[in-house]
């Protein structure tokens, strides 16, 4: 799988819904007949994937919102998981 | 596909239950189709009065606040209802997910655009077989273009192409063609989803229920077209039940997840719910969606493992199957509160063997010594094709 180019900007897949439900206590993505249920650092990353920050920009957010260093690759990786499974595109 | 959702409570539904996740409308039974695998009740037609919109919008009120997010709109035809437009904007404001169940039939350009604008998030759309004559044999109309009409705008609208084609005996050796005729349509989903013996599918199960032979050639077909479209067209298979050896989830144990509504406001923990005995169903025109979910005799009766008979009972896989469909083991046994007889535990297991076998047996489809019954609202003997 190719890596993540960090100047790429994703954005929820069409046909994706992200929002949170108070009921679950989670954010959660909708899709057709199906949902996810996210954890909290799924759910960080996909909230900040808004078609205009950039790979690099969100990184940079988390790391500044988590005080935290080097996360460059967990993200990364999540996000081509998630570009896997259609809840991301990158927009061109 | 609420799997993932029903994956965090791994237990067998001991204490409160978690919100109603999904929920069904069942807009009306009205339907211009006549298909012979429906599961919609046989008495349909004597069903009460259905749910005015504005009951409507207070069910999908009332379920949102306790936590309902996937939501079905789904019949009968739920284009039926010349109010679908204003359910569909309502549930949207609501934050639900919208999803229209529908056989395509009524869906013309200007309602889709409404539809589009109301905020309707997903179509699924079914067909009868691959070929004209199939599907208006098996839907009993004359449907096909109309429906292959309705698949180029829904590409259109720029909604994905989500293809459901019912399997059975009569259509299940054209597999081949219906994926053929999916990727020409530029479908991005197609389930096929083999027949489902409740309703008038129960009625026909003797005509409708394939041979081994044609499940696995099916199977067959469908494995070499996924290698050849790879992700390009997601497919899915499901197996009939009645071939397998343990059952499945059915619903992920009634009163779980699930939350059906009825044309008439009959509250169902599954659609098919309302055949099983000694139960009243509640109707959301006596009751709140709330009490109905947690406090109602009929959602509590099949939570839990309390119920269970053996083998279920001291089954250490009761909390993953819930002991499988409980209209089916009414169906099969005429005791829901057997263990369904696909299992193989079970020891009515031979009734569900049996029927397979007989299918087996059976000729050319087709050649059916018994006549196929559609669907239709004088359910009578008169309708008999």
């Amino acid at each position: 799988m190719r890596a993540v180019d960090a100047a790429a900007r994703p954005a929820i897949g069409r046909g994706f819904r992200l929002q949170w439900e108070p009921a679950q206590e989670a954010h959660v993505l909708l899709y057709p007949e199906g949902m996810v249920k996210l954890n909290q650092s799924a759910a960080a990353i996909l909230t900040r994937c808004d078609g205009v920050r950039t790979v690099a920009d969100i990184v940079a957010d988390l790391e500044r919102t988590y005080t935290a260093a080097g996360l460059t690759p967990d993200v990364c990786a999540f996000i081509t998981l998630a570009l896997g499974r259609t809840w991301l595109e990158l927009l061109p | 596909m609420l799997a993932q959702a029903a994956a965090q409570d791994p237990g067998t539904g001991r204490g409160r239950p978690g919100p109603p996740l999904w929920l069904l409308l069942e807009l009306t039974y009205r339907c211009p189709l006549h298909c012979v695998f429906c599961y919609n009740p046989t008495d349909f037609g004597s069903v009460g009065r259905e749910l005015a919109t504005g009951e409507w919008l207070r069910v999908l009120e009332e379920a949102r606040a306790l936590g309902s997010v996937q939501l079905g709109l789904s019949g009968g035809e739920p284009l039926v209802r010349d109010d679908l437009e204003t359910i569909v904007a309502a549930a949207h404001r609501l934050g639900f997910y919208t999803n229209l169940i529908t056989s395509g039939v009524g869906l013309t350009e200007t309602r889709l655009q409404a539809l589009a604008e109301a905020g309707l998030d997903h179509i699924q759309l079914s067909f009868q077989d691959s070929t004209r004559r199939m599907n208006d044999f098996l839907s009993s109309t004359r449907t096909f273009e109309l429906k292959s009409r309705v698949a180029a705008l829904i590409k259109k609208y720029r909604y994905p192409m989500v293809l459901n084609v019912v399997l059975h005996r009569l259509n299940i050796d054209h597999v081949e063609e219906i994926l053929g005729m999916a990727e020409r349509m530029g479908a991005e989903y197609v389930e096929l989803a083999n027949t489902q013996y409740y309703g008038w599918a129960w009625r026909n199960r003797e005509q409708l229920l394939p041979s081994r032979a044609q499940l696995r050639r099916a199977e067959e077909v469908t494995a070499r077209f996924r290698e050849r479209v790879g992700s390009r067209m997601r497919i899915f298979f499901v197996v009939p039940d009645y071939f397998e050896t343990r059952p499945k989830p059915c619903m992920s144990g009634l009163g779980q997840v699930f939350l059906s509504i009825a044309p008439d406001g009959v509250a169902l923990p599954c659609q098919a719910a309302r055949m099983l005995p000694g139960l009243t169903f509640p109707s959301v025109r006596e009751a709140s969606v709330r009490s109905i979910w947690y406090e109602s005799p009929a959602f509590n009766r099949y939570r839990g493992d309390g119920w269970m008979k053996e083998p279920c009972r001291s089954c250490p896989e009761r909390g993953r199957d819930f002991g499988g469909c409980r209209c089916q083991a009414y169906l099969l046994t005429g005791d829901p509160a057997n263990t369904d007889p696909v299992c193989e535990l079970s020891p009515h297991h031979h009734l569900v063997t049996e029927a397979v076998d007989r299918a087996e047996r059976r000729g050319t489809p087709l050649a059916a010594e018994q006549p196929l019954v559609f669907r239709d609202h004088r359910a009578g003997e008169d309708s008999r094709a």
